[in-house]
């Protein structure tokens, strides 16, 4: 399994998560896990996705991600999750 | 699982702290490349440095999209080119034609710049190694990305003074040569005692004859990341300061040896070695002397700077060694003046001077690095200045290192511009007592009594 981490952060606003969601979807992504909150007035959210039954190379779906949050305000980062796992696991 | 808050944490450090990989540098050996004609070294050289890192570049490049943490730069370091030079130069001119194609590998794989145009002589010279420390005017004047090193004492050794006189008079002829306008070519050498086989940071990187082919080897930074969390613990005991700097040592190192280890294994070949090191940079809040303000001086420089240093630099290795399989090269704090804003402006306000600096470097990672001095400063000053390092190194059983960098035409308060990585650096005052007789002596002092230890 490849795992991604998805970040989320920008003015809160109807239909982010939707809109996210709708896109991973439509590229055969599948969400493990879904964590949100307001920071600052900011609306922040993190999913774990599973991105190997996707076609797409990373850098394209990356690229593709950005340019969707891009469209509803929002910065869209996706990053491999071992970079988390690295820094935070033992 | 991993959680937003952890999540935050490091894309916090990474986008506003400026965390990030300094550098994914590939050692070379060219050691299969030597040959007693010099169109064929040439020749052999230039191939095997394209074949071996031809996709070190877009791989760097690759890794810093997929994990989102920018990897500044990409660079090779090849062995010590007056080994690989001395059967085919007969002259100074011989080994510039090395340097040239050096310069063109590294542009044609898109580095920016290539270390190992050194000269290992701690003990003595053979006619390559002074063949090649006299070539460097020419040959750091003509090329862009080469940089070289010359490691001239060691604990084992001793200091070869032959060689600190001899580095002193090309240092100053290589800012004579450097041309007005030109990035100032001494920029491009160190100077070291005790140098490491393995180090990944310019300008002192080469690829040691006791290496494998090829290596991957990563320095990591991050100074920003250890001020922040020093700001959250304002005031507290040195207990608390020492474990935070550990614990996120720890991180930043986590980092670079996910990197290391991902970029080994797409350019299959063997990972090397972490370099723990803070390296700093011009922007604000990603200094080395900020730290030491956050820890309690009001400027760098200041009565305490030597303990400050001291403790940072081991906290940083206690939290990094655990964090990776393998820990080499420089590993420290750096303390470059031109490199680290807080630094300069710890000059600038008259709270730092070389002598204060010079006692700094019994403690830190390495040594006088990124000094501009009066362009009027003798050669045996400058070789006095080397010595002075080469034997706190030597006495400490720790590289040390000097990088400097004399302002021809300019005196005390001007500056000398850089550019981007590398920031600027105001003229320092030098000791004007000559120290000529004691460099004129010849020949080398002997290795210090606590390296007997067989």
């Amino acid at each position: 399994m490849s795992r991604t981490i998805i970040t989320v952060v920008g003015k809160d606003a109807v239909g982010i998560t939707a809109k996210v969601c709708t896109f991973l979807a439509e590229y055969n992504v599948n969400i493990l896990d879904i964590s949100q909150t307001i920071v600052q007035g900011f609306f922040n959210m993190m999913m774990i996705v599973d991105t190997s039954g996707m076609e797409l190379s990373f850098e394209e779906f990356s690229e593709k991600l950005e340019t969707c949050g891009e469209e509803i305000n929002v910065k869209i980062k996706s990053q491999r999750e071992d970079i988390f796992t690295s820094m935070h696991r033992i | 699982m991993i959680n937003i808050y952890e999540v935050n944490e490091t894309n916090h450090m990474i986008e506003k702290e400026n965390l990030d990989i300094r550098t994914i540098t590939m050692g070379i050996s060219l050691i299969d490349c030597i040959d007693s004609d010099l169109n064929r070294l040439n020749d052999k050289i230039y191939e095997k440095i394209v074949r071996k890192a031809g996709k070190l570049v877009e791989t760097g490049e690759k890794l810093s999209e997929e994990f989102g943490i920018p990897i500044v730069n990409k660079r090779i370091s090849v062995t010590p080119i007056s080994i690989i030079g001395a059967a085919a130069c007969k002259t100074p001119s011989d080994f510039v034609t090395i340097a040239k194609t050096l310069d063109r590998a590294s542009k044609a794989v898109g580095v920016n710049f290539i270390g190992g145009y050194s000269s290992l002589c701690s003990k003595g010279m053979i006619e390559a190694d002074r063949n090649i420390m006299l070539s460097y005017p020419e040959a750091f004047t003509s090329t862009d990305q080469v940089c070289g090193s010359v490691n001239l004492g060691s604990t084992k050794t001793g200091i070869n003074m032959d060689a600190v006189k001899l580095m002193g008079e090309v240092i100053r002829d290589t800012a004579l040569a450097t041309k007005e306008g030109q990035f100032p070519a001494c920029a491009k050498i160190v100077v070291f005692c005790n140098a490491p086989d393995d180090n990944p940071f310019m300008a002192g990187a080469f690829h040691g004859v006791t290496e494998a082919d090829a290596v991957i080897n990563v320095g990591v930074s991050g100074p920003g990341v250890v001020k922040a969390a020093l700001e959250a613990v304002r005031g507290e005991s040195f207990e608390v300061l020492c474990e935070t700097i550990k614990k996120t040592a720890f991180k930043i190192t986590r980092v670079g040896q996910l990197i290391a280890g991902e970029a080994a294994k797409r350019l299959d070949v063997p990972f090397g070695i972490i370099d723990l090191s803070l390296a700093p940079t011009p922007a604000v809040g990603d200094s080395v002397a900020e730290i030491l303000e956050e820890i309690g001086l009001e400027r760098t420089g200041a009565p305490g700077t030597t303990a400050a240093l001291a403790l940072l630099n081991d906290q940083v290795k206690k939290g990094g060694i655990m964090a990776s399989s393998y820990v080499g090269g420089l590993s420290g704090a750096f303390i470059p003046v031109s490199e680290d804003q807080g630094m300069i402006d710890a000059v600038e306000v008259g709270s730092l001077n070389i002598e204060k600096l010079e006692a700094m470097t019994c403690v830190c990672s390495v040594g006088l690095d990124m000094i501009a001095i009066p362009g009027d400063t003798p050669a045996s000053t400058i070789s006095g200045i080397i010595a002075d390092e080469a034997a706190i190194g030597m006495i400490n059983q720790k590289t040390t290192a000097a990088r400097l960098i004399p302002a021809i035409g300019k005196t005390v308060g001007d500056k000398v511009e850089f550019g981007g990585l590398f920031g600027y650096a105001p003229v320092m005052p030098v000791n004007t007592f000559s120290c000529e007789a004691f460099v004129n002596r010849g020949g080398r002092i002997p290795a210090p009594i606590h390296s007997f230890k067989n």
